[in-house]
Protein backbone atom coordinates (compact mmCIF):
# COMPACT_ATOMS: atom_id res chain seq x y z
CA UNK A 1 0.00 0.00 0.00
CA UNK A 2 1.51 3.32 -1.04
CA UNK A 3 0.06 6.74 -0.30
CA UNK A 4 1.06 9.51 -2.65
CA UNK A 5 -0.09 13.04 -2.02
CA UNK A 6 -2.70 11.83 0.42
CA UNK A 7 -4.50 9.81 -2.26
CA UNK A 8 -4.78 6.02 -2.44
CA UNK A 9 -2.35 4.65 -5.01
CA UNK A 10 -1.74 0.94 -5.49
CA UNK A 11 -4.08 0.26 -2.59
CA UNK A 12 -6.93 -2.20 -3.02
CA UNK A 13 -10.53 -1.11 -2.51
CA UNK A 14 -10.58 -2.48 1.03
CA UNK A 15 -7.28 -0.82 1.90
CA UNK A 16 -8.55 2.53 0.53
CA UNK A 17 -11.65 2.22 2.68
CA UNK A 18 -9.52 1.41 5.72
CA UNK A 19 -7.41 4.52 5.12
CA UNK A 20 -10.55 6.64 4.77
CA UNK A 21 -11.95 5.11 7.97
CA UNK A 22 -8.79 5.93 9.89
CA UNK A 23 -8.91 9.52 8.62
CA UNK A 24 -12.50 9.83 9.82
CA UNK A 25 -11.52 8.40 13.22
CA UNK A 26 -8.76 11.00 13.45
CA UNK A 27 -11.17 13.78 12.49
CA UNK A 28 -13.38 12.76 15.42
CA UNK A 29 -10.47 13.78 17.69
CA UNK A 30 -10.27 17.35 16.41
CA UNK A 31 -10.60 20.14 18.98
CA UNK A 32 -9.36 18.16 22.00
CA UNK A 33 -8.45 20.50 24.86
CA UNK A 34 -5.61 18.27 26.06
CA UNK A 35 -3.93 15.04 25.01
CA UNK A 36 -2.15 12.67 27.40
CA UNK A 37 -0.31 9.68 25.97
CA UNK A 38 0.11 6.85 28.48
CA UNK A 39 0.53 3.83 26.18
CA UNK A 40 4.31 3.64 26.75
CA UNK A 41 4.02 -0.16 26.83
CA UNK A 42 3.35 -0.22 23.10
CA UNK A 43 5.21 2.81 21.75
CA UNK A 44 6.30 6.21 23.01
CA UNK A 45 6.68 9.85 22.12
CA UNK A 46 10.29 10.97 21.67
CA UNK A 47 11.33 14.18 23.45
CA UNK A 48 12.76 17.02 21.37
CA UNK A 49 16.22 16.76 22.98
CA UNK A 50 16.50 13.16 21.78
CA UNK A 51 15.43 14.01 18.22
CA UNK A 52 17.78 17.00 18.14
CA UNK A 53 20.65 14.73 19.16
CA UNK A 54 19.80 12.22 16.41
CA UNK A 55 19.15 14.50 13.44
CA UNK A 56 22.75 15.44 12.53
CA UNK A 57 23.57 11.73 12.20
CA UNK A 58 21.13 11.33 9.32
CA UNK A 59 22.69 13.80 6.91
CA UNK A 60 25.41 15.97 8.45
CA UNK A 61 27.94 13.50 9.77
CA UNK A 62 28.49 9.80 10.50
CA UNK A 63 25.93 8.66 7.93
CA UNK A 64 28.38 6.12 6.50
CA UNK A 65 28.75 2.41 7.18
CA UNK A 66 30.93 2.12 10.32
CA UNK A 67 32.93 -0.78 8.91
CA UNK A 68 34.11 1.04 5.77
CA UNK A 69 37.24 3.00 5.05
CA UNK A 70 36.12 6.55 4.42
CA UNK A 71 35.42 9.64 6.51
CA UNK A 72 31.62 9.18 7.00
CA UNK A 73 32.29 5.53 7.88
CA UNK A 74 34.98 6.41 10.45
CA UNK A 75 32.68 9.09 11.85
CA UNK A 76 29.95 6.50 12.23
CA UNK A 77 32.39 4.12 13.95
CA UNK A 78 33.44 6.88 16.33
CA UNK A 79 29.80 7.82 17.09
CA UNK A 80 28.74 4.21 17.70
CA UNK A 81 31.69 3.58 20.01
CA UNK A 82 31.13 6.83 21.90
CA UNK A 83 27.38 6.46 22.38
CA UNK A 84 27.51 2.70 23.06
CA UNK A 85 29.76 3.50 25.99
CA UNK A 86 27.01 5.61 27.50
CA UNK A 87 24.54 2.72 27.40
CA UNK A 88 27.20 0.23 28.57
CA UNK A 89 27.99 2.52 31.51
CA UNK A 90 24.35 2.91 32.59
CA UNK A 91 23.80 -0.84 32.28
CA UNK A 92 26.91 -1.61 34.32
CA UNK A 93 28.77 -3.54 31.57
CA UNK A 94 32.41 -4.53 31.88
CA UNK A 95 33.24 -4.12 28.20
CA UNK A 96 31.67 -2.45 25.17
CA UNK A 97 31.42 -5.78 23.38
CA UNK A 98 28.82 -6.89 25.90
CA UNK A 99 26.27 -4.51 24.33
CA UNK A 100 24.65 -5.95 21.19
CA UNK A 101 22.21 -3.64 19.46
CA UNK A 102 19.08 -5.16 17.95
CA UNK A 103 16.01 -3.55 16.39
CA UNK A 104 14.18 -3.80 19.73
CA UNK A 105 13.08 -5.85 22.70
CA UNK A 106 11.41 -8.53 20.57
CA UNK A 107 14.58 -9.19 18.58
CA UNK A 108 16.81 -9.07 21.67
CA UNK A 109 14.62 -11.66 23.41
CA UNK A 110 14.59 -13.83 20.28
CA UNK A 111 18.39 -13.60 20.11
CA UNK A 112 18.77 -14.41 23.81
CA UNK A 113 16.55 -17.49 23.72
CA UNK A 114 17.19 -18.92 20.29
CA UNK A 115 20.87 -17.94 20.33
CA UNK A 116 21.45 -19.67 23.67
CA UNK A 117 19.44 -22.74 22.68
CA UNK A 118 21.49 -23.09 19.49
CA UNK A 119 24.73 -22.53 21.36
CA UNK A 120 24.33 -25.11 24.12
CA UNK A 121 21.74 -27.54 22.78
CA UNK A 122 24.12 -30.45 23.42
CA UNK A 123 24.19 -29.75 27.17
CA UNK A 124 20.46 -30.06 27.71
CA UNK A 125 17.03 -29.30 26.32
CA UNK A 126 15.09 -27.65 29.11
CA UNK A 127 14.12 -23.97 29.23
CA UNK A 128 12.45 -22.41 32.28
CA UNK A 129 10.38 -19.22 32.13
CA UNK A 130 7.48 -17.74 34.10
CA UNK A 131 3.84 -17.69 33.05
CA UNK A 132 3.86 -13.90 32.72
CA UNK A 133 6.77 -13.33 30.35
CA UNK A 134 6.19 -11.08 27.32
CA UNK A 135 5.06 -12.76 24.09
CA UNK A 136 8.57 -12.34 22.60
CA UNK A 137 9.72 -14.84 25.23
CA UNK A 138 6.62 -17.07 25.46
CA UNK A 139 6.23 -17.51 21.70
CA UNK A 140 9.94 -18.19 21.13
CA UNK A 141 9.86 -20.87 23.82
CA UNK A 142 6.71 -22.37 22.26
CA UNK A 143 8.55 -22.46 18.93
CA UNK A 144 11.64 -24.08 20.50
CA UNK A 145 9.49 -26.82 22.03
CA UNK A 146 8.52 -27.80 18.47
CA UNK A 147 12.23 -28.34 17.78
CA UNK A 148 13.08 -30.77 20.55
CA UNK A 149 13.35 -28.45 23.57
CA UNK A 150 11.10 -28.72 26.61
CA UNK A 151 9.68 -25.84 28.63
CA UNK A 152 8.62 -25.32 32.24
CA UNK A 153 6.46 -22.29 32.99
CA UNK A 154 6.67 -21.20 36.63
CA UNK A 155 3.44 -19.85 38.17
CA UNK A 156 3.16 -16.51 39.92
CA UNK A 157 1.09 -15.33 42.89
CA UNK A 158 -1.84 -12.90 42.81
CA UNK A 159 0.54 -9.92 42.56
CA UNK A 160 2.70 -11.47 39.88
CA UNK A 161 5.64 -12.58 42.03
CA UNK A 162 7.30 -15.72 40.78
CA UNK A 163 7.06 -18.83 42.94
CA UNK A 164 10.72 -19.33 43.91
CA UNK A 165 10.13 -22.79 45.38
CA UNK A 166 8.66 -24.01 42.09
CA UNK A 167 11.52 -22.35 40.25
CA UNK A 168 13.98 -24.33 42.37
CA UNK A 169 12.07 -27.55 41.73
CA UNK A 170 12.14 -26.91 37.98
CA UNK A 171 15.92 -26.48 37.70
CA UNK A 172 17.79 -29.69 36.93
CA UNK A 173 20.83 -30.92 35.02
CA UNK A 174 18.94 -30.62 31.75
CA UNK A 175 18.13 -26.93 32.27
CA UNK A 176 20.15 -24.84 29.84
CA UNK A 177 18.31 -21.53 30.10
CA UNK A 178 16.11 -19.54 32.47
CA UNK A 179 14.38 -16.37 31.30
CA UNK A 180 12.56 -14.17 33.82
CA UNK A 181 11.62 -10.51 33.41
CA UNK A 182 13.12 -8.18 36.01
CA UNK A 183 9.90 -6.13 36.00
CA UNK A 184 6.65 -7.40 34.52
CA UNK A 185 5.70 -5.33 31.49
CA UNK A 186 1.95 -5.31 32.22
CA UNK A 187 1.50 -5.17 35.97
CA UNK A 188 4.84 -3.70 37.08
CA UNK A 189 5.81 -6.45 39.54
CA UNK A 190 9.48 -6.03 40.50
CA UNK A 191 10.60 -9.65 40.56
CA UNK A 192 13.14 -11.02 43.07
CA UNK A 193 15.63 -11.56 40.26
CA UNK A 194 18.68 -11.68 42.51
CA UNK A 195 17.18 -14.47 44.62
CA UNK A 196 15.94 -16.28 41.50
CA UNK A 197 19.39 -16.11 39.95
CA UNK A 198 21.03 -17.48 43.10
CA UNK A 199 18.55 -20.37 43.24
CA UNK A 200 19.20 -21.22 39.60
CA UNK A 201 23.02 -20.99 39.78
CA UNK A 202 23.21 -22.90 43.09
CA UNK A 203 21.32 -25.78 41.56
CA UNK A 204 22.93 -25.71 38.12
CA UNK A 205 25.84 -23.27 37.62
CA UNK A 206 25.86 -24.10 33.89
CA UNK A 207 22.35 -22.71 33.33
CA UNK A 208 22.31 -19.42 31.42
CA UNK A 209 20.15 -16.77 33.08
CA UNK A 210 18.42 -14.18 30.87
CA UNK A 211 16.28 -11.33 32.07
CA UNK A 212 14.10 -9.05 29.98
CA UNK A 213 14.96 -5.78 31.72
CA UNK A 214 13.04 -3.53 29.33
CA UNK A 215 10.80 -2.34 32.15
CA UNK A 216 13.66 -2.18 34.66
CA UNK A 217 16.31 -0.18 32.77
CA UNK A 218 15.89 3.47 33.68
CA UNK A 219 13.01 2.71 36.04
CA UNK A 220 14.52 0.82 38.97
CA UNK A 221 18.07 0.21 40.17
CA UNK A 222 19.39 -2.28 37.62
CA UNK A 223 23.05 -3.15 37.09
CA UNK A 224 24.12 -6.24 35.13
CA UNK A 225 27.47 -6.54 36.90
CA UNK A 226 26.02 -6.19 40.37
CA UNK A 227 23.30 -8.70 39.52
CA UNK A 228 25.80 -10.95 37.68
CA UNK A 229 23.20 -11.95 35.13
CA UNK A 230 24.29 -13.66 31.88
CA UNK A 231 21.96 -11.96 29.39
CA UNK A 232 19.70 -8.91 29.66
CA UNK A 233 17.34 -7.23 27.21
CA UNK A 234 16.80 -3.47 27.17
CA UNK A 235 14.60 -1.33 24.97
CA UNK A 236 14.96 2.27 23.83
CA UNK A 237 11.36 3.42 23.50
CA UNK A 238 10.48 2.37 27.03
CA UNK A 239 12.77 5.15 28.28
CA UNK A 240 11.47 7.62 25.65
CA UNK A 241 14.18 6.87 23.10
CA UNK A 242 13.37 6.18 19.46
CA UNK A 243 11.58 2.97 18.40
CA UNK A 244 13.51 0.42 16.37
CA UNK A 245 16.40 -0.07 18.73
CA UNK A 246 17.12 -2.17 21.79
CA UNK A 247 20.05 -4.22 22.99
CA UNK A 248 20.99 -7.57 24.39
CA UNK A 249 23.65 -7.53 27.08
CA UNK A 250 25.78 -10.67 26.79
CA UNK A 251 28.20 -11.19 29.67
CA UNK A 252 31.81 -11.66 28.60
CA UNK A 253 32.44 -15.38 28.12
CA UNK A 254 28.79 -16.36 27.55
CA UNK A 255 28.22 -17.98 24.17
CA UNK A 256 25.23 -16.97 22.09
CA UNK A 257 24.84 -17.99 18.45
CA UNK A 258 23.71 -15.58 15.76
CA UNK A 259 20.13 -16.17 14.67
CA UNK A 260 20.37 -14.01 11.55
CA UNK A 261 23.12 -14.18 8.94
CA UNK A 262 24.53 -11.47 6.70
CA UNK A 263 27.22 -8.82 6.60
CA UNK A 264 28.83 -8.52 10.03
CA UNK A 265 29.58 -4.95 11.08
CA UNK A 266 30.97 -3.68 14.36
CA UNK A 267 29.07 -6.29 16.41
CA UNK A 268 29.18 -10.02 15.88
CA UNK A 269 25.72 -11.07 17.09
CA UNK A 270 23.48 -8.95 14.87
CA UNK A 271 24.36 -8.59 11.20
CA UNK A 272 23.54 -5.64 8.96
CA UNK A 273 24.53 -1.97 8.98
CA UNK A 274 24.33 -0.39 12.43
CA UNK A 275 21.70 2.36 12.71
CA UNK A 276 23.87 5.20 14.03
CA UNK A 277 21.11 7.81 14.62
CA UNK A 278 19.02 5.31 16.60
CA UNK A 279 22.01 4.35 18.75
CA UNK A 280 22.61 8.07 19.39
CA UNK A 281 18.91 8.52 20.29
CA UNK A 282 18.96 5.52 22.63
CA UNK A 283 22.08 6.88 24.35
CA UNK A 284 20.61 10.39 24.63
CA UNK A 285 17.38 9.02 26.13
CA UNK A 286 19.52 7.02 28.61
CA UNK A 287 21.45 10.17 29.57
CA UNK A 288 18.24 12.11 30.16
CA UNK A 289 16.82 9.23 32.24
CA UNK A 290 19.91 8.73 34.38
CA UNK A 291 21.14 12.30 34.79
CA UNK A 292 18.76 12.86 37.72
CA UNK A 293 17.74 9.25 38.20
CA UNK A 294 16.50 9.42 41.81
CA UNK A 295 14.54 12.64 41.22
CA UNK A 296 13.05 11.28 38.01
CA UNK A 297 11.98 8.04 39.65
CA UNK A 298 10.50 9.83 42.68
CA UNK A 299 8.55 12.23 40.49
CA UNK A 300 7.21 9.43 38.28
CA UNK A 301 6.27 7.37 41.35
CA UNK A 302 4.36 10.33 42.79
CA UNK A 303 2.42 10.71 39.53
CA UNK A 304 1.74 6.95 39.48
CA UNK A 305 0.34 6.97 43.01
CA UNK A 306 -1.75 10.06 42.32
CA UNK A 307 -3.26 8.24 39.33
CA UNK A 308 -3.83 4.98 41.22
CA UNK A 309 -5.31 6.70 44.29
CA UNK A 310 -7.48 9.01 42.20
CA UNK A 311 -8.98 6.11 40.27
CA UNK A 312 -9.36 3.59 43.08
CA UNK A 313 -10.88 6.17 45.44
CA UNK A 314 -13.01 7.95 42.88
CA UNK A 315 -14.54 5.06 40.93
CA UNK A 316 -16.46 2.09 42.30
CA UNK A 317 -15.75 -1.54 41.41
CA UNK A 318 -12.13 -1.20 40.34
CA UNK A 319 -9.16 -3.47 41.07
CA UNK A 320 -5.46 -2.60 40.98
CA UNK A 321 -3.56 -5.31 39.11
CA UNK A 322 -0.08 -6.00 40.52
CA UNK A 323 1.54 -4.99 43.81
CA UNK A 324 1.44 -1.63 45.57
CA UNK A 325 4.25 0.64 46.75
CA UNK A 326 7.95 -0.10 46.33
CA UNK A 327 7.42 -3.57 44.90
CA UNK A 328 5.72 -2.04 41.86
CA UNK A 329 7.57 -0.33 38.98
CA UNK A 330 7.38 3.43 39.56
CA UNK A 331 5.67 4.08 36.22
CA UNK A 332 3.08 1.28 36.04
CA UNK A 333 -0.68 1.69 36.51
CA UNK A 334 -2.88 -1.27 35.60
CA UNK A 335 -6.47 -1.20 36.77
CA UNK A 336 -9.52 -3.36 36.02
CA UNK A 337 -12.85 -1.59 35.76
CA UNK A 338 -15.62 -4.08 36.41
CA UNK A 339 -18.75 -3.92 34.23
CA UNK A 340 -16.71 -2.10 31.61
CA UNK A 341 -15.33 -3.62 28.42
CA UNK A 342 -11.76 -2.49 27.74
CA UNK A 343 -11.84 -1.85 24.01
CA UNK A 344 -14.92 0.36 24.29
CA UNK A 345 -13.22 2.18 27.18
CA UNK A 346 -9.96 2.77 25.25
CA UNK A 347 -11.94 4.27 22.35
CA UNK A 348 -14.00 6.48 24.65
CA UNK A 349 -10.82 7.66 26.40
CA UNK A 350 -9.12 8.29 23.06
CA UNK A 351 -12.04 10.45 21.89
CA UNK A 352 -11.33 12.52 25.02
CA UNK A 353 -7.56 12.71 24.48
CA UNK A 354 -6.35 10.01 26.88
CA UNK A 355 -4.41 7.25 25.14
CA UNK A 356 -4.07 3.88 26.90
CA UNK A 357 -4.20 0.16 26.09
CA UNK A 358 -6.31 -2.68 27.45
CA UNK A 359 -5.89 -6.33 28.34
CA UNK A 360 -9.30 -7.01 26.82
CA UNK A 361 -9.60 -9.81 24.28
CA UNK A 362 -11.33 -7.37 21.94
CA UNK A 363 -8.19 -5.29 21.42
CA UNK A 364 -6.13 -8.30 20.49
CA UNK A 365 -5.66 -10.15 17.25
CA UNK A 366 -6.13 -13.52 18.94
CA UNK A 367 -9.22 -12.38 20.87
CA UNK A 368 -7.87 -13.76 24.14
CA UNK A 369 -7.49 -11.70 27.31
CA UNK A 370 -4.08 -10.76 28.72
CA UNK A 371 -2.18 -13.91 29.74
CA UNK A 372 -0.54 -11.94 32.56
CA UNK A 373 -3.86 -11.00 34.17
CA UNK A 374 -5.17 -14.54 33.75
CA UNK A 375 -1.97 -15.92 35.36
CA UNK A 376 -2.39 -13.74 38.48
CA UNK A 377 -5.88 -15.17 38.88
CA UNK A 378 -7.95 -12.33 37.51
CA UNK A 379 -11.31 -13.41 36.15
CA UNK A 380 -11.83 -12.99 32.40
CA UNK A 381 -14.24 -10.09 32.99
CA UNK A 382 -11.57 -8.36 35.08
CA UNK A 383 -9.02 -8.83 32.31
CA UNK A 384 -11.47 -7.55 29.67
CA UNK A 385 -12.02 -4.39 31.70
CA UNK A 386 -8.33 -3.67 32.36
CA UNK A 387 -6.47 -0.54 31.35
CA UNK A 388 -2.67 -0.24 31.26
CA UNK A 389 -1.00 3.16 31.64
CA UNK A 390 2.63 4.15 32.17
CA UNK A 391 3.70 7.57 33.36
CA UNK A 392 7.05 9.10 32.40
CA UNK A 393 9.35 11.90 33.51
CA UNK A 394 7.80 14.00 30.75
CA UNK A 395 4.28 13.83 32.25
CA UNK A 396 3.04 16.57 34.56
CA UNK A 397 0.64 16.82 37.46
CA UNK A 398 -1.76 18.63 35.10
CA UNK A 399 -1.66 15.62 32.77
CA UNK A 400 -2.61 13.31 35.64
CA UNK A 401 -5.36 15.69 36.78
CA UNK A 402 -6.78 15.69 33.27
CA UNK A 403 -6.73 11.86 33.12
CA UNK A 404 -8.49 11.75 36.49
CA UNK A 405 -11.13 14.11 35.12
CA UNK A 406 -11.71 12.06 31.93
CA UNK A 407 -11.62 8.45 33.22
CA UNK A 408 -14.65 8.58 35.59
CA UNK A 409 -16.86 10.07 32.85
CA UNK A 410 -15.67 7.52 30.29
CA UNK A 411 -16.25 4.61 32.68
CA UNK A 412 -19.70 5.92 33.54
CA UNK A 413 -20.68 6.17 29.88
CA UNK A 414 -19.47 2.65 29.01
CA UNK A 415 -21.13 1.23 32.13
CA UNK A 416 -24.30 3.02 31.02
CA UNK A 417 -24.31 0.91 27.84
CA UNK A 418 -24.00 -2.25 29.96
CA UNK A 419 -27.03 -0.98 31.88
CA UNK A 420 -28.85 -3.60 33.92
CA UNK A 421 -26.96 -6.61 32.53
CA UNK A 422 -25.33 -8.97 34.96
CA UNK A 423 -21.64 -9.23 34.11
CA UNK A 424 -19.84 -11.95 36.05
CA UNK B 1 0.10 -6.75 23.93
CA UNK B 2 -0.26 -7.55 20.15
CA UNK B 3 -2.46 -5.32 18.06
CA UNK B 4 -4.47 -5.55 14.88
CA UNK B 5 -5.49 -2.30 13.22
CA UNK B 6 -9.19 -1.76 13.76
CA UNK B 7 -10.20 1.14 11.57
CA UNK B 8 -13.89 1.35 12.44
CA UNK B 9 -15.90 3.33 9.90
CA UNK B 10 -17.73 6.61 10.72
CA UNK B 11 -21.11 4.85 11.03
CA UNK B 12 -19.79 2.53 13.76
CA UNK B 13 -18.12 5.43 15.53
CA UNK B 14 -21.40 7.37 15.44
CA UNK B 15 -23.40 4.41 16.80
CA UNK B 16 -20.74 3.87 19.48
CA UNK B 17 -20.96 7.52 20.55
CA UNK B 18 -24.73 7.80 20.25
CA UNK B 19 -26.29 4.35 20.35
CA UNK B 20 -29.96 4.20 19.38
CA UNK B 21 -32.56 2.37 21.46
CA UNK B 22 -30.22 1.84 24.40
CA UNK B 23 -31.53 0.63 27.74
CA UNK B 24 -33.73 -1.85 29.51
CA UNK B 25 -37.39 -2.01 28.35
CA UNK B 26 -39.69 -2.52 31.33
CA UNK B 27 -42.72 -3.60 29.24
CA UNK B 28 -40.84 -5.90 26.87
CA UNK B 29 -42.81 -8.87 25.50
CA UNK B 30 -39.64 -10.89 25.21
CA UNK B 31 -35.93 -10.61 26.06
CA UNK B 32 -32.98 -12.64 24.84
CA UNK B 33 -29.29 -12.75 25.74
CA UNK B 34 -26.41 -13.85 23.54
CA UNK B 35 -22.70 -14.12 24.23
CA UNK B 36 -20.83 -14.43 27.45
CA UNK B 37 -18.99 -11.80 29.47
CA UNK B 38 -16.07 -14.23 29.66
CA UNK B 39 -15.54 -13.54 25.94
CA UNK B 40 -15.91 -9.82 26.53
CA UNK B 41 -19.04 -9.87 24.38
CA UNK B 42 -22.61 -10.05 25.64
CA UNK B 43 -25.85 -8.42 24.51
CA UNK B 44 -29.45 -8.43 25.57
CA UNK B 45 -32.37 -7.52 23.32
CA UNK B 46 -35.76 -6.31 24.57
CA UNK B 47 -38.64 -6.56 22.08
CA UNK B 48 -42.19 -5.26 22.39
CA UNK B 49 -44.31 -7.35 20.02
CA UNK B 50 -48.00 -6.69 19.27
CA UNK B 51 -50.77 -9.24 18.64
CA UNK B 52 -50.18 -9.09 14.87
CA UNK B 53 -46.62 -10.30 15.39
CA UNK B 54 -45.09 -6.91 14.59
CA UNK B 55 -42.11 -5.55 16.57
CA UNK B 56 -43.34 -2.23 17.93
CA UNK B 57 -40.24 -1.35 19.91
CA UNK B 58 -36.76 -2.80 20.33
CA UNK B 59 -33.93 -1.87 22.66
CA UNK B 60 -30.63 -3.35 23.81
CA UNK B 61 -27.87 -3.32 26.39
CA UNK B 62 -24.31 -4.37 25.62
CA UNK B 63 -21.18 -5.46 27.41
CA UNK B 64 -18.79 -5.38 24.50
CA UNK B 65 -16.60 -3.54 22.08
CA UNK B 66 -17.58 -0.70 19.73
CA UNK B 67 -18.56 -3.20 17.00
CA UNK B 68 -20.79 -5.06 19.42
CA UNK B 69 -22.53 -1.84 20.47
CA UNK B 70 -22.94 -0.62 16.88
CA UNK B 71 -24.33 -3.88 15.47
CA UNK B 72 -26.76 -4.28 18.37
CA UNK B 73 -27.93 -0.71 17.93
CA UNK B 74 -28.45 -1.09 14.19
CA UNK B 75 -30.42 -4.33 14.61
CA UNK B 76 -32.87 -2.57 16.95
CA UNK B 77 -33.35 0.10 14.28
CA UNK B 78 -33.71 -2.40 11.42
CA UNK B 79 -36.41 -4.48 13.09
CA UNK B 80 -38.61 -1.71 14.44
CA UNK B 81 -42.04 -1.99 12.78
CA UNK B 82 -41.09 -5.28 11.14
CA UNK B 83 -43.10 -8.50 11.14
CA UNK B 84 -41.35 -11.28 13.05
CA UNK B 85 -41.08 -13.37 9.88
CA UNK B 86 -39.22 -10.55 8.13
CA UNK B 87 -37.05 -9.92 11.19
CA UNK B 88 -36.13 -13.63 11.21
CA UNK B 89 -34.80 -13.29 7.66
CA UNK B 90 -32.23 -10.65 8.61
CA UNK B 91 -28.77 -12.15 8.14
CA UNK B 92 -25.54 -11.23 9.89
CA UNK B 93 -24.16 -10.13 6.53
CA UNK B 94 -26.95 -7.59 6.09
CA UNK B 95 -26.24 -6.24 9.59
CA UNK B 96 -22.55 -5.82 8.80
CA UNK B 97 -23.55 -4.11 5.55
CA UNK B 98 -25.91 -1.81 7.45
CA UNK B 99 -23.10 -0.61 9.72
CA UNK B 100 -20.94 0.07 6.66
CA UNK B 101 -18.66 -2.96 7.07
CA UNK B 102 -16.61 -4.39 9.93
CA UNK B 103 -13.00 -5.55 10.28
CA UNK B 104 -13.07 -9.33 9.74
CA UNK B 105 -12.02 -10.06 13.34
CA UNK B 106 -15.24 -8.32 14.39
CA UNK B 107 -17.68 -10.26 12.16
CA UNK B 108 -18.68 -12.30 15.21
CA UNK B 109 -20.25 -9.15 16.70
CA UNK B 110 -22.77 -8.97 13.82
CA UNK B 111 -23.38 -12.71 14.09
CA UNK B 112 -23.99 -12.42 17.85
CA UNK B 113 -26.49 -9.57 17.39
CA UNK B 114 -28.53 -11.59 14.89
CA UNK B 115 -28.19 -14.67 17.11
CA UNK B 116 -29.78 -12.74 20.00
CA UNK B 117 -32.58 -11.49 17.74
CA UNK B 118 -33.40 -15.01 16.50
CA UNK B 119 -33.34 -16.34 20.04
CA UNK B 120 -35.83 -13.64 21.05
CA UNK B 121 -38.16 -14.61 18.20
CA UNK B 122 -37.99 -18.31 19.19
CA UNK B 123 -38.67 -17.46 22.84
CA UNK B 124 -41.71 -15.40 21.77
CA UNK B 125 -43.30 -18.31 19.89
CA UNK B 126 -42.31 -20.80 22.56
CA UNK B 127 -44.09 -18.67 25.19
CA UNK B 128 -47.14 -18.49 22.93
CA UNK B 129 -47.03 -22.23 22.36
CA UNK B 130 -47.16 -21.95 18.56
CA UNK B 131 -44.68 -22.61 15.82
CA UNK B 132 -45.22 -20.82 12.51
CA UNK B 133 -44.37 -22.64 9.27
CA UNK B 134 -41.53 -20.26 8.40
CA UNK B 135 -39.70 -20.82 11.70
CA UNK B 136 -37.15 -23.60 11.13
CA UNK B 137 -36.85 -26.31 13.79
CA UNK B 138 -33.09 -26.43 13.39
CA UNK B 139 -31.08 -23.55 14.88
CA UNK B 140 -29.92 -20.94 12.36
CA UNK B 141 -26.25 -20.27 11.61
CA UNK B 142 -26.24 -17.24 13.92
CA UNK B 143 -27.85 -19.13 16.82
CA UNK B 144 -25.33 -21.94 16.42
CA UNK B 145 -22.43 -19.48 16.38
CA UNK B 146 -23.71 -17.69 19.50
CA UNK B 147 -23.93 -21.04 21.26
CA UNK B 148 -20.43 -21.96 20.10
CA UNK B 149 -19.01 -18.70 21.49
CA UNK B 150 -20.77 -19.26 24.82
CA UNK B 151 -19.55 -22.86 25.05
CA UNK B 152 -16.00 -21.77 24.27
CA UNK B 153 -16.14 -19.19 27.08
CA UNK B 154 -17.42 -21.80 29.52
CA UNK B 155 -14.72 -24.24 28.48
CA UNK B 156 -11.96 -21.64 28.97
CA UNK B 157 -13.42 -20.66 32.32
CA UNK B 158 -13.57 -24.30 33.48
CA UNK B 159 -10.01 -24.87 32.31
CA UNK B 160 -8.91 -21.86 34.36
CA UNK B 161 -10.67 -23.16 37.46
CA UNK B 162 -9.11 -26.60 37.06
CA UNK B 163 -5.66 -25.05 36.74
CA UNK B 164 -6.28 -22.96 39.85
CA UNK B 165 -7.26 -26.06 41.80
CA UNK B 166 -4.01 -27.77 40.74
Amino acid sequence: MILIGGECELATGIECRMIENVRELLKAHEGLKREVYLDIENSSMVPKEVIDAMLPYYNQRAYGNPTLTHKPGWEAFEAIMEFSQEIAKFLGCKTLEEVNFTPGETEANNLALMGTALSIKDKGKKIVISEIEPLSVLHVVDMLTKHGFSAAKIPVDSEGFINLRKLEDAIDKETILVSLSAVNHEIGTIEPIKEALKIVKDKNPETIFHTDASDAYGKIQFDVKELDVDLATVSSYKILGPRGIGALYVKEGVNVERILEGQIGTQKLWPGVENTPLIVGFAKASQLTFQSFRDNVDRVRTLRDRLIDGITRGISDVRLNGPKGDKRAPDNVNISFLRCEGEALTIELSLNGVYVSSGSACTRRLLQPSHVLVAIGRKFVEAHGSILMKVTRCHTEEDVNYVLEVIPKAVERIRGIVGSMEVK
Amino acid sequence: MSRSPLPYNPKILELFRNPKNLGKMEDATVTAVAGNPLCGDMIIFYLKINDEGVIEKASFESYGCAANIATSSIVTEMIKGMKLEDAWNISWKSVIEAVGGLPSVKFHCGILAVGALKRAIRVYYKNKGVSPNWLPKEPSFEEKQALKEEELAEMLSKRMKTEEEK
